[in-house]
């Protein structure tokens, strides 16, 4: 077992931390107050390879590993967490999946511009009746000719409103995740619009939205992977996601964490600083201890993947427990803060807005213990999917490594 | 245009430095390590040359094994190659001694122009530009603030008290530059592969034709920390005596009215 990281990563990292320091902490509480999206530092993480981590160098990425990818978004979300939200979406669920499964002209004409952060990408998959439950969408595809005709809304739609190129997700075939298609749409595709725009409780720098397609008329080259694996593309996707929202969630927790020890070490209680109190130790000593703990989850995951080993179950146990601690450790930092925690003058409030979203997109903190339990109890998959006659083996069902998607792997709340 | 552009490995400013039991020196464990920021600056100016002029640009830096971290930061910057000197011998210099090793290696390939930074973080002295260009029998101007090559020639802005002076040197020509020079990139990704698949060039003194380490001029006697800052002082009592009272002492003590 090696626990250091390669000279290369620590470079990425110390690289990123500059950054982000330098250039992304100052206007945090700006950016949480306006809300404004930061195009011209997605501009700048574009120029350094970052809108691409783990896109080859020759499609315009920064080709690196998914452990930069971990990295990078640990840093951005230190220092502001919406950034990370804007950077994740474009890494995680736009370059992805074209790359993994678009053909070379869609590499060429999509992917390029997305992973020099050139132009920004969405992903269109959670429906008004279909969040976690993400294989009962409704948006429908169908095909006219040379090409394909969609109609549906999709909703919580991050980097909706500034995005230039949109994975979207409708049912080209019957019920079911068997019946779903992605498509590559871009703005300006007619029959292409934004609807509402929404308010959030954190992550204000990016920007939320519904995606409305009305007859929207998509050339028959649009389509991403094969017709009808549309639901499969989603659920890679999001395996690489998780461990990205598993990143964030840990910048989020580390900047709660550096904080409340800076804070701690301040302010003066009944004739000492409150650090010095055991019941500010016990908070500051469980936060550093869940946060390396969620750290090498999340290092571990992103090194199975690495390896292309399949990591469903490692990415949902890192992304549960991560935001898990995103949240309690930001609790724990608003306390630790007191009455100055609960004031937008102080960092703090932020982050504990910020945190909740960690656990809810990309799958909720319950998609994750269905998709954590299900591997784990194994042959309980035929409560969700019958076995067929022939006998799929128990073998087949039991492992992750063997286990079929089910349904119920949703999105949950994001797309 | 081919540049050599000298670095160094020196402490973070952010990190609060403990000095050795000796007294000899700081306490490196621990402690992280970074490119000297002026040399960033010398970096930042030979990308920016070569990206207008085209050639080389080569970083060269005298210290231990942990020094390659501020080649491998160099490279990712856009740098082109790398040589670390690395004996054990080093640790005996001063600046005069590490300029004449720098030297030799500088000597040893083509160069038009080195660039260094105005001083390192860690010593301050700001003695190897200037006495790099000595050993090399070159043109040099230091803590330079604008740079523009014309044919043969250099023009260097510096900012002295109360005015900048322009100097013309002729090429090759040693320039220590300052930091209002330019503003750093950033390493991007591709520049951090590209440097980790860079080969860096070790060279022990023995390679650079040097028998014996140069005698120091200088010898180290010791390092104390700064004084600890005193604690402020509360002036109270009635609103006109404390005025008076905080004007003398402003006048006074602290010197400042």
């Amino acid at each position: 077992m090696e626990f250091t990281l390669s000279e290369e990563h620590r470079l990425v990292q110390s690289t990123v931390r500059e950054w982000a320091t330098t250039r992304l902490l100052p206007r945090a509480a700006e950016m949480d107050r306006r809300g404004a999206y930061p195009g011209e530092l997605v501009r700048e993480l574009g120029e350094m390879g970052l809108m691409g981590v783990f896109i080859p160098e020759e499609y315009g990425g920064g080709g690196m590993d998914t452990l930069s990818y971990c990295i990078v978004l640990e840093e951005i979300a230190r220092a502001e967490a919406a950034l990370a939200a804007v950077l994740s979406v474009n890494n995680s669920l736009d370059c992805f999946p074209i790359f993994a499964f678009g053909t070379d002209a869609q590499k060429r004409t999509h992917l390029t511009e997305l992973a020099r952060g050139r132009k920004l990408g969405c992903y269109c998959l959670t429906e008004p009746t279909a969040g976690s439950d993400a294989a009962s969408l409704r948006t429908t595809a169908r095909r006219d000719g040379g090409h394909w005709v969609l109609n549906g809304t999709k909703i919580f739609v991050t980097n909706g409103v500034e995005a230039d190129v949109l994975i979207i997700y409708a049912r080209t075939g019957g019920e079911g995740p068997r019946g779903i298609s992605a498509f590559i749409a871009e703005r300006g595709d007619p029959g292409l619009g934004v609807g509402k725009i929404e308010h959030k409780l954190g992550i204000h720098a990016s920007s939320t939205c519904e995606i409305v397609l009305q007859d929207c008329r998509l050339p028959a080259d649009r389509l991403l992977g094969e017709e009808g694996n549309g639901f499969s593309v989603a659920m890679a996707t999001l395996d690489g996601g998780r461990i990205g929202i598993a990143a964030q969630a840990l910048g989020i927790a580390r900047a709660a964490l550096e904080d409340a020890v800076a804070y701690a070490k301040e302010r003066r209680q009944f004739g000492r600083a409150i650090a010095e109190f055991q019941a500010t130790q016990w908070k500051i000593a469980d936060m550093a201890t869940r946060i390396q703990a969620g750290r090498l989850l999340m290092y571990r995951a992103a090194w199975i993947r690495d390896q292309g080993r399949r990591h469903t179950l490692e990415a949902s146990i890192a992304k549960l427990f991560a935001s898990e601690t995103a949240m309690w450790a930001a609790t724990q930092a608003v306390q630790i803060f007191g009455g100055y925690g609960y004031i937008q003058d102080y960092p703090v409030e932020r982050h504990f807005r910020d945190a909740k979203i960690t656990e809810i997109y990309e799958g909720t903190s319950e998609v994750q213990r269905l998709v954590i339990a299900r591997s784990v109890l194994g042959a309980l998959d035929r409560a969700v999917e019958p076995v067929r006659a022939e006998g799929a083996s128990v073998a087949r069902a039991a492992g992750p490594e063997g286990r079929r998607r089910s349904r119920a792997d949703g999105a949950g709340g994001q797309a | 245009m081919n540049i050599v552009v000298c670095v160094k490995h020196v402490p973070d400013t952010e990190v609060p430095i403990r000095i050795r039991a000796d007294g000899r020196g700081i306490e490196e464990s621990g402690l992280n390590f970074v490119l000297n920021f002026y040399d960033e600056h010398g970096v930042e100016e030979a990308l920016r040359i070569k990206e207008r002029l085209g050639g080389t640009v080569t970083l060269v830096t005298a210290g231990p094994a942990r020094a390659v971290e501020a080649l491998r930061t160099g490279l990712a910057m856009g740098a082109d190659a790398a040589i670390h000197i690395q004996d054990p011998a080093l640790a005996s210099l001063d600046q005069i001694g590490t300029a004449r090793v720098l030297a030799a290696a500088i000597k040893a390939g083509p160069c038009d122009l080195v660039l260094c930074g105005k001083l390192s973080t860690d010593d301050n002295a700001a003695v190897v530009g200037p006495a790099v260009a000595e050993f090399l029998g070159l043109a040099q101007a230091t803590a330079v603030t604008k740079l523009e090559l014309g044919d043969g020639k250099a023009t260097a802005h510096r900012e002295v008290e109360g005015a900048v002076e322009v100097l013309e040197v002729g090429l090759p020509a040693v320039i220590t530059v300052e930091r209002g020079i330019n503003e750093p990139r950033y390493p991007s990704l591709p520049g951090i592969m590209r440097a980790k698949r860079t080969a860096i060039t070790a060279r022990t003194l023995a390679d650079l034709g040097i028998a014996a380490p140069p005698p120091a001029h200088v010898e180290l006697l010791g390092m104390t920390p700064p004084p600890k800052r005193q604690a402020g002082r509360r002036l109270e009592g009635e609103p006109a005596a404390v005025v008076h009272e905080l004007v003398r002492a402003l006048h006074e003590e602290a010197k400042l009215l």
